[in-house]
């Protein structure tokens, strides 16, 4: 059966570490890094990128617009 | 490991590309508080303006508040009003100017207290405008001061112990009051707490540029919001915060969906 794979770019100098959207996220992909960017803030990235569905609803609800979703269909 | 991440090289293509940043923001990065529901707003405005073309044909009026600087995100024309005064600027706009999209970005101390005269009477008025209503219930940009909208209990800047009815009076529901007025051809509030909420904010602005377009009176979109910096909580906390004690007072949902009311109703018999 064809399974729904998906996946995020976190532009991490734009990203506030606000938190949303790893609560947002419905298949625990994402976590606050323990490294911060050059502003200092702990950006979002896929810490289980192998969840991601990439069904949108961390980009829905970033307040700095710094998500990018992809999402493919595979056959394994 | 290797092998998620090959997995995850091959699904970051163009092709499988299915949300990406609108074009209609610019690169400038906001200066709003981490997690703070402006910037979720910002992006839905420029979505929508985006979706419908009009990007060219677009006028925004900034208020005076933490949104004082929408006019350095969302790539269209705009003019920054005195604080309040956002709807009359709007007003003068739209009527040298009735093919452009006019809208006014507003918080709830610029809207709902030193704007108080200018938003009602635009409404009232049915200008054919469409008015943003960014409630986070106290004054953000200023450091955290009560606003009308301040819930009763609410600590703030200057309601240290709380907001106290005796001292300061309720909290202004005044999207109900607006959506009185026989101008009003669309009023609803939403909110931008969760994935789901944020989609039907997005509808709600679109049809509000819609209902513009279509000369129907003024389009009023009020969103509950949070200011986690003014609140003293985490952006997450906020939402909650937000969910249990802003929307018992700020119910969500349309509150009027009608074109302008029609003028014989009022007119004078005889
Ligand atoms: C004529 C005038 N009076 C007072 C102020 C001070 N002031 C600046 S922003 C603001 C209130 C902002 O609150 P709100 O409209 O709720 O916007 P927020 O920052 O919460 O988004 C006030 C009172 C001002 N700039 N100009
Ligand atoms: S696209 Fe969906 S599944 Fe993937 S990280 Fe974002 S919220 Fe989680
Ligand atoms: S919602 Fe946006 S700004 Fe907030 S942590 Fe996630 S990516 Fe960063
Ligand atoms: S003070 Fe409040 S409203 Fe202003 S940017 Fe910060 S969180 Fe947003
Ligand atoms: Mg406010």
């Amino acid at each position: 059966m064809a399974k729904v794979r998906g996946a995020v770019v976190v532009d991490t100098e734009v990203c506030k570490g606000c938190n949303l959207c790893v609560v947002a996220c419905p298949t625990q992909t994402l976590a606050l890094n323990r490294n911060v960017n050059n502003k200092g803030y702990h950006y979002s990235y896929m810490e289980n990128p192998e969840n991601c569905t990439g069904c949108t609803n961390c980009a829905a609800v970033c307040p700095d617009s710094c998500i990018t979703v992809y999402r493919a269909k595979f056959e394994n | 490991m290797s092998e998620v991440a090959d997995r995850i090289k091959e699904i970051i293509k163009p092709e499988n590309l299915v949300y990406a940043k609108s074009p209609v923001l610019n690169d400038d990065i906001m200066h709003y508080c981490p997690g703070c529901s402006h910037g979720v707003v910002h992006r839905l405005i420029a979505e929508v303006i985006e979706e419908m073309g009009i990007q060219e044909q677009t006028i925004g009026i900034s208020p005076v508040g933490c949104a004082v600087f929408a006019y350095n995100y969302i790539d269209i024309d705009w003019q920054e009003a005195a604080h309040g005064r956002a709807p009359a600027v709007a007003t003068g706009i739209k009527r040298v100017m009735p093919d452009k999209y006019v809208f006014t970005y507003q918080g709830d101390g610029d809207l709902a207290a030193i704007g108080t005269a200018e938003t009602f009477h635009a409404v009232n008025r049915g200008e054919n405008i469409v008015m943003i209503f960014i409630n986070n219930a106290i004054y953000g940009m200023t450091g955290g001061q009560m606003a009308p909208t301040t819930l009763v209990g609410q600590v703030t800047a200057t309601t240290p112990n709380g907001r106290d009815v005796d001292l300061n009076g309720y909290p202004l529901r005044i999207t109900e009051l607006l959506a009185q007025l026989p101008g009003a051809a669309f009023v609803t509030r939403q909110s931008v707490q969760n994935p789901a909420a944020v989609r039907k904010t997005k509808k709600a602005i679109r049809k509000a540029f819609e209902i513009q377009a279509m000369k129907k009176g003024t389009a009023f979109v009020e969103v509950v919001s949070t200011c986690s910096s003014g609140w003293k909580l985490s952006p997450v906390e906020s939402n909650k915060w937000m969910e249990e004690n802003m929307f018992p007072q700020y119910p969500l949902g349309d509150l009027k969906d009608s074109s302008r009311a029609d003028a014989d109703l009022y007119r004078i018999k005889g």
